[in-house]
């Protein structure tokens, strides 16, 4: 019965590699150098990582279902990074307190969109919608017009910069299968992923079945959200600077790379190397749009469309007549 | 047994809550605005609250339907920048006319996207409403760019200024609104309307169209979403792209806060009418209560989220007591 026989995340791979060599036609793309194409590709999976770990909490709340998603992710990404960069102020033994503060700022965020929705039922878009303009108001409050501080220089050395003068693989994409392995543990080796993966198809059958919902559910949105302050704390530590906007931008691919990735948007089947995949297809896309110099209006417009084509393929509910 | 019990009382009139709430606001802005009744301010006031009115009745008339519309506030961008670069600040009313019924046509067409992926493609209402929300805004940053452009001045002033009998323009837009609602609930469409809403495999099996009753919500949306964008646009007399982003959220609380659940088939169009004229009174007394210009965002976004949360509370509370 299954219509496609490639798995979604292959197809993402496949898509990924198809876009690499069509840019490579573009006049100011690697052309026939093979070194200059590989440092390419390095660049291009180098930038994805920041939207793969803030698409990882995504993925965890999408896969919980019952329409969840986060919006609150781009804020929180903001957020973080501006309290990472005021906290660090330049000293390498601040790091490991920013990342601790990143971690349960995030984490508190999350439990209180988990409380909203478990508890008072609102629902999950509305809700994280909500917070989201909370976030923005604690940022503004936060920020009050600039903020001063710096990141430390081991920051950099660990997130920025290659493995060494000889290896040149960027410590980011280290950090990033290191964390696509934990990712994978989580969803396919522990008890919490079963659960996810059990509320994700059908809430009422996991309960009987001695999930406890509503407990999975708060930890669902306070790990997302934990992850996408992770997320902050690395694109800090990556471009070194902060502002108001910088966190709402990985927001729309971080849902549109779950969505190429294969993950169910209603929920209950998914995986993280397909959001990988998702993060490296979408981070192509960006960078091939910015290439061809296309305006904020034309990327906007081509992220939706890419959703769109992805949920019409994956996304069909049942239809009526059965 | 009390014989008018709470409960009873929020069945049968689902826009209590919001009345309620309308009275409690409208008291606290008058003690801080003791004119708020004369006819000048009455005006500025209720031609600043039809947008988001028209807004709300729209997506009103969605969420009964069991859908929810995100990508509303795109339309009002798309509306917006098509009358302020068309018709520009020196154009004629013939112009202004002609590009009313554009805008109109384009509301009705971006409501029929929607209604074509989420009714005959089968997919999921939020997500696709947020891709196309993408889509609209991206295509709004299109026509233009950056902030700017507008409509003359003599025809904002029709609409800031017309008060017929000595009353606001914006009542008879209401009661025009509110009559054609008590006329659609009577008819035929009504109770199909009410039918998806509620169950809609089981409207199915009982022959109503639920195909096209869902595909007709998003594109009265969409029309109302475009007549929003004509008022918001006429009141500021400018173009500019981002202009409707934040009114998704506000008029999704406004029909959450006239008691007409986001689950569907409850409720009516008056309540979150009420709710929005409601949200736009607390937007008064938080302009009047000089907060510090820091926390407005903090508070406004608050203020939201406990609005969006009341229903879940007051629901819990309940329980609580039985």
């Amino acid at each position: 019965m299954r219509r496609f026989s490639i798995s979604p995340p292959v197809a993402a791979i496949l898509l990924a590699i198809v876009l690499f060599l069509l840019s490579g036609f573009l006049p100011n793309g690697f052309g026939n150098d093979i070194n200059v194409a590989i440092a390419q590709a390095t660049n291009i999976v180098r930038l994805a990582v920041f939207l793969g770990v803030i698409a990882a909490g995504q993925t965890l709340v999408i896969i919980s279902g019952f329409e969840g998603i986060d919006l609150s992710a781009g804020s929180v990404v903001t957020l973080t990074a501006i309290l990472t960069y005021v906290t660090v102020k330049g000293e390498d033994d601040k790091v490991l307190l920013a990342l601790l503060i990143s971690l349960s700022v995030g984490a508190l965020i999350g439990f209180i969109n988990g409380l909203g929705i478990t508890f008072l039922k609102i629902s999950p878009f509305v809700m994280t919608l909500g917070m989201s303009g909370v976030v923005t108001g604690l940022i503004i409050i936060i920020n009050h017009g600039n903020v001063s501080g710096k990141v430390a220089p081991i920051m950099t050395r660990l997130i920025a910069r290659p493995l060494s003068p000889d290896i040149p693989i960027p410590n980011a994409i280290i950090i990033w299968i290191i964390f696509g392995f934990l990712m994978w543990l989580l969803l396919e080796r522990s008890t919490f992923g079963k659960h996810l993966f059990a509320i994700g198809v059908n809430r009422v059958t996991a309960k009987l079945s001695g999930v406890n919902v509503t407990a999975t559910n708060l930890a669902v949105y306070s790990l997302a959200s934990a992850l996408a302050g992770f997320g902050g704390f690395l694109v800090v530590g990556n471009t070194g600077v902060v502002f108001i906007a910088l966190g709402q931008p990985f927001l729309f691919p971080s849902i549109a790379a779950v969505a190429v990735g294969g993950t169910l948007l209603s929920g209950g089947k998914g995986s993280y190397w397909g959001t990988m995949a998702g993060a490296i297809v979408l981070t192509l896309i960006t960078s091939l749009l910015t290439t061809m110099q296309m305006p904020d209006s034309v990327r906007r417009m081509v992220l939706g469309a890419t959703l769109l084509v992805m949920i019409s393929i994956y996304g069909r509910q049942r239809g009526f007549r059965q | 047994m009390k014989r008018f019990s709470w409960d009873e009382l929020m069945n049968r009139y689902p826009a209590l809550f919001a009345i309620l709430l309308l009275v409690v606001a409208l008291i606290i802005n008058f003690i801080l605005q003791p004119n708020m009744f004369a006819r000048d301010t009455l005006n500025s006031n209720m031609r600043v609250f039809l947008p988001m009115i028209l807004l709300a009745a729209g997506q009103a008339i969605v969420i009964l339907g069991g859908g929810i519309d995100i990508s509303v506030g795109g339309i009002v961008s798309i509306v917006n920048t098509i009358l302020a670069t068309q018709v520009g600040l020196n154009g004629s009313p013939e112009k202004m006319w002609t590009y009313v019924f554009v805008s109109l046509g384009a509301g009705i067409l971006a409501g029929a996207i929607n209604g074509f992926f989420i009714a005959f493609l089968r997919l999921q209402p939020i997500i696709t409403t947020y891709a196309t929300s993408f889509l609209y805004v991206g295509f709004a940053l299109f026509i233009l760019p950056n902030p700017g452009g507008g409509i003359p001045a003599a025809i904002a002033n029709v609409y800031r200024n017309t008060t017929p009998l000595g009353l606001p323009l914006a009542f008879y837009v209401i009661a025009v609104v509110l009559l054609i609602w008590m006329y659609v609930r009577s008819t035929r469409f009504g109770n199909y309307l009410y039918a998806v809403g509620g169950n809609a495999e089981a409207a199915y099996e009982t022959a109503v169209p639920v195909t096209w009753v869902l595909f007709s919500t998003y594109v009265v949306s969409g029309f109302m979403a475009a007549l929003a964008g004509i008022a918001i646009t006429m009141l500021s007399g400018s173009g500019n792209a981002e202009i409707g982003v934040p009114m998704t959220l506000t008029s999704i609380t406004a029909v959450v806060i006239g008691g007409t659940a986001l689950s569907g088939g409850v409720g009516g169009v008056a309540g979150p009418v009420v709710g929005a004229i409601t949200l736009g009174i607390i937007q008064n007394i938080i302009s009047f209560s000089r907060i510090d210009t820091w926390w407005e965002t903090f508070v406004k976004a608050t203020i939201i989220v406990v609005a969006l949360a009341a229903p879940g509370i007051i629901n819990l509370l309940r329980r609580k007591k039985v």
